[in-house]
């Protein structure tokens, strides 16, 4: 799930007025955006790429992202998975759940990989993104060696800033999104970090709700890499969403202390506040972590 | 979206799902029409919560006046935070066996989930703790749908009635065709008669697919909410009250969570949660206004950090409401990402706010501020 400029993008949904404004900022930055898809359009050129009446037809591509509305989601990402896409990249929000399940059930069996709904994207910073992050932003993207997984985009943003403001750089930042049902868990992008040559640390962004953060300590806890963590919703009463669907505590599960308490029982260093992970990954890193 | 009891239960015997004869009553002396109808019954509080029967929201009554005097004891009462104003009259079943059953999205697995237990009535969760072998679960591939010969080989060496697969089929037919996340029955009886009924129902309704489930989607229960917290819901936007005196005004839930763990981290209590990302940032104008209009709120924290969500739109909004109201209270802005060059150049020469580069920065002076 980290991208490069090597993988052909196809922008589904290209010719809307979000799917053309950041399409223009892919292409800028130098994403490999080899078509796009809008049935209405096909045969048109749009951003300087062909636009398909369906992904099928477009073929030759390895991701697809999506800027689609909730009602069309489903038929969009199973277009793409039948046409072969490695990985599907859903930034839309509020997807019916049993569309989502059928997206899930269609990947599952051609072994594509999907991130999200409801991601900001992935940003392989001097590279290449797919999605709505603000990659063009030098004080919040620079090339590095942290890797940064993140539920949320908003907060993502602010954490990477904080990490480029101390000196760090990204080796790249992967959304998975704000969803309960998403294609890649927090735990997916601590592996592809672990084995990723680039990446000599990694900075985990939770949020309450849920068991993703809990089931990626376990696997933390047997990572070469340092791992420091912010876990959004300390402060979040019990029983209510958090504007995420996913960001919601039910009696003891997703909350905050057994996020945070599975993490440091991994090892894993946890911080109050965004601004205090530099500090934290200097010394992580500075420590010559022990390989358990 | 959750349903109370009897709303569920209307969407189940639309499918053909049996449930025990009963109606709606309002008042003492419907309850006793309606019991003088149908014979010996139970009275139930209708809330969206659980645990009705241990705070007293249900009771049996033999006679039309024991069921007068049962409503009139339970109408009105608070149960889980919410007022009871409606309930269910309901034949009082001849329960020979209690059983549980429920499908729902399970999260983890990313694929619906069937539930049966042979240990009805009780909390799911310690049964699943203390008797895991009373507990059948099967996952079911949403494309291919859950068929009866799946059913029987879920229930398969469990002493079930034979009306218990099919009833199972039907379960999942309804959480499928109704976009449900939930459907719970507990208990699942069987009679005295032999029949197999749902003499409880959970049913939650995915907010996402409302759009296609329009003629059952004005079935849910009213969530409670504040006055304020309606006016946003009207607005579309995202708004939950808190008590605190720091006003929040932040795009994405993730950073918005932040700002009010922050707020809590230095000391102080957020007054509210709200949150204009995703296509909500261009309301940042109604957004700031709502915040606003609580007269708790004693400082501002404006925190953004753009992605999709442009901080120069976001800006020009909250330019725009403060114009207006001049609201007589100190503000702290943190703004970065897309277009922020813009954003604080507008912040600070339409308002005379200097942005805080750190927001834990802007937080802390908004929580001294509120003092």
């Amino acid at each position: 799930m980290i991208l490069h400029n090597t993988d052909r993008v196809l922008v589904q949904g290209i010719t809307g007025k979000q799917g053309t404004f950041w399409t223009e900022q892919m292409q800028a930055y130098g994403t490999n955006v080899v078509g796009g898809v809008n049935p209405k359009k096909a045969g048109e050129t749009h951003c300087g790429v062909p636009v398909y009446a369906t992904a099928k037809e477009a073929a030759g591509f390895d991701v697809s992202v999506m800027f689609i509305p909730p009602g069309a989601a489903l038929a969009a990402a199973e277009d793409a998975i039948e046409a072969g896409a490695k990985m599907v990249v859903i930034l839309t929000e509020h997807i019916p759940s049993h569309d989502v399940m059928r997206i899930h059930a269609a990947a599952k069996e051609r072994g594509t990989r999907i991130v999200g709904p409801n991601t900001a994207g992935l940003v392989t910073p001097g590279e290449c993104f797919v999605g709505i992050m603000p990659a063009f932003n030098d004080r919040v993207f620079k090339p590095g060696s942290v890797g940064v997984v993140s539920r949320s985009g908003s907060l993502g943003t602010l954490i990477c800033l904080n990490l480029v403001g101390a000196g760090f750089g990204e080796s790249a930042f992967i959304g998975i999104g704000g969803d309960p049902m998403i294609g890649t868990t927090t735990k997916d992008a601590l592996e592809a970090f672990e084995n990723d040559p680039n990446t000599e640390a990694v900075v985990l962004v939770g949020e309450i709700g849920g068991g993703m953060e809990e089931e990626a300590a376990q696997f933390a806890a047997t990572m070469t890499k340092p791992v420091v963590s912010f876990i959004a919703g300390a402060a979040a009463p019990v029983g209510k969403k958090m504007g995420h669907a996913g960001a919601i505590v039910m009696g003891n599960q997703g909350s905050y202390a057994s996020k945070r308490g599975a993490l440091e029982q991994a090892g894993v260093t946890v911080v109050d506040t965004p601004s205090l992970i530099p500090e934290a990954l200097k010394q992580a890193m500075g420590s010559g972590r022990v390989i358990h | 979206m959750n349903f109370e009891e009897h709303a569920g239960k209307r969407v189940l015997a639309q499918a053909g799902v049996p449930i025990p004869r009963g109606r709606l009553a309002t008042s003492p002396d419907e309850a006793a029409e309606i019991a003088a109808e149908i014979g010996p019954v139970v009275v139930k509080a209708q809330v969206p919560a659980g645990k009705r029967g241990k705070a007293g929201g249900i009771k049996l009554a033999a006679s039309p006046d024991e069921a007068r005097e049962a409503a009139q004891a339970i109408l009105g009462m608070e149960i889980g935070g919410h007022r009871v104003e409606r309930l269910l009259i309901e034949e009082k079943a001849d329960i020979a066996r209690e059983f549980y059953a429920a499908v729902l999205d399970d999260t983890r697995g990313r694929a619906p989930l069937v539930m049966f237990s042979t240990e009805g009535g009780m909390d799911i969760e310690e049964v699943a703790a203390e008797r895991p072998e009373a507990l059948r679960k099967v996952s079911v591939d949403i494309r291919k749908g859950f068929d009866l010969a799946q059913a029987e080989a879920m229930v398969g060496g469990l002493d079930v009635p034979d009306a218990v697969p099919q009833f199972l089929k039907s379960l999942y037919e309804v959480w499928r065709t109704r976009d449900a996340e939930l459907v719970e029955i507990n208990p699942l009886a069987e009679l005295a008669d032999g029949r197999v009924v749902a003499l409880d129902c959970k049913f939650v309704l995915d907010d996402s697919a409302a759009f296609r489930q329009s003629d059952i989607a004005g079935w849910g229960a009213a969530e409670t909410m504040t006055e304020l917290e309606s006016r946003g819901r009207d607005l579309g936007l995202k708004y939950i009250e808190l008590g605190g005196a720091v006003g929040v005004l932040a795009n994405g839930a993730g950073l918005t969570m932040t700002t009010m763990d922050a707020i809590t981290h230095f000391g102080g209590r957020p007054a509210n949660f709200l949150e204009i990302g995703g296509e909500a940032y261009t309301k940042a104008t109604d957004a700031l206004r709502l915040v606003l209009s609580n007269p708790e709120v004693k400082s501002l924290i404006i925190n953004f950090c753009g992605a999709f969500a442009r901080t120069d739109v976001m800006a020009e909004g909250v330019v725009r409401a403060w114009m207006d109201l001049r609201p007589n209270l100190p503000a702290f802005f943190s703004i970065h990402g897309t277009n922020e060059d813009e954003a604080i150049r507008l912040v600070r020469d339409r308002l005379g706010f200097e942005p805080y580069d750190r927001m834990e920065d802007a937080v802390r002076a908004a929580v001294e501020a509120a003092r």
